[in-house]
């Protein structure tokens, strides 16, 4: 059947794939004919997001990428590679005044250094295939608006968003293609830690022209995209992905 | 941990809204200045000054500035 989109015959590896948008991404890449790598913290919740993937499934690989020694076995254990989504992330909701170093530099950690140095070094040690597609989940925030108390998150998305485009022209000569999707609200477990109400959290959605937050597989449909053949022009670019939300 | 101290504290995370309007029996999201904003600097200052993370339900639950500071209290 005619498909531009299919990933069949592509080795992706999807950080951050035990939960949110990470694990729709691995779920859904692999239901598109990938062969998914995934890794991620927790095991247990890997395994679940392992089960849930289809096709040919190579092993999971549990790894905290905010230890430098895991990225750097990552990368080595890795054969080849023709996509890598950057999906590991988390969030501290803090107004600024609160927001200390210590603060930034727990999400900087997770959030820029951990994928920055994944991508160096599989670059480095060749595991990119040539034709590859780098992936990395900026947002919303940081990019194109921001959010109260999101001066955190922001800098780290924003900072992402830098990275992504310098990288893009950096590997161009390798044919290795870079690119962003920016998603407004997922519906994901990325406030559980209750500093935002429910209550405040259906409120914010009233914001959205299309009325509710995204699913998590919406932002796996823009990925998939970016990791096919049918985007083999587009590098450095921003894939929106708001339900409208930049619009106002 | 002390009630007056706390209320100061409480006060101190608003600009427009007069410090002598704050008291024990303030129904503080009836205040005007009130916002999702200073709800999250309340939890905020409550986390620096007393070490305790409330959640957003917390602050939910409390009418007067007192509901909020037994509820520190008894998470501490």
């Amino acid at each position: 059947m005619y498909n531009p989109f299919s990933l069949e015959n592509k080795t992706i590896l999807v950080t951050g794939a035990s939960s949110g948008i990470g694990r729709a991404i691995a779920i859904e890449c692999s239901k598109m004919g990938a062969s998914i790598i995934i890794t991620g913290r927790n095991e247990e919740r890997l395994k679940e997001t392992h089960t849930q993937m289809e096709g040919n499934k190579p092993d999971y690989i549990v790894a905290d990428l905010s230890n430098s020694d895991d990225v750097q076995n990552l990368s080595e254990n890795i054969t080849s590679l023709n996509g890598l989504v950057n999906c590991a992330g988390l969030t501290k909701v803090l107004p600024f005044p609160f927001a200390e170093r210590k603060d930034f530099e727990e999400v900087m950690e997770v959030n820029f250094f951990a994928p920055t140095e994944l991508s160096r070094l599989l670059v480095k040690l060749k595991k990119m295939q040539k034709g590859a597609s780098i992936v990395f989940i900026s947002s919303v925030s940081g990019v194109y608006c921001s959010a109260a108390a999101g001066s955190i998150y922001s800098s780290s998305k924003g900072a992402i968003h830098g990275l992504a485009k310098a990288m893009a022209l950096d590997l161009a000569p390798k044919g290795i293609r870079v690119n962003c999707v920016n998603p407004g609200m997922i519906d994901t477990n990325i406030f559980s830690e209750g500093k935002i109400t429910q209550e405040q959290l259906n409120e914010d959605m009233k914001r959205y022209p299309l009325k509710r937050y995204g699913k998590p597989e919406e932002v796996a449909y823009a990925v998939i995209y970016l990791l096919s053949d049918a985007a083999e022009w587009i590098t450095g670019s921003n894939l929106l992905i708001d339900g409208g939300y930049t619009l106002l | 941990m002390e009630l007056q101290e706390f209320i100061k504290n409480f006060a101190n995370q608003f600009e427009e809204t007069d410090s002598s309007v704050f008291t024990k029996d303030t129904v503080f999201k009836n205040l005007d200045e009130w916002s999702s904003l200073l709800a999250l600097s309340i939890i905020a200052m409550v986390d620096e000054q007393y070490g305790v993370a409330l959640k957003g339900d917390d602050i939910r639950s409390a009418n007067t500035i007192e509901d909020l500071y037994n509820i520190i209290k008894s998470k501490k």
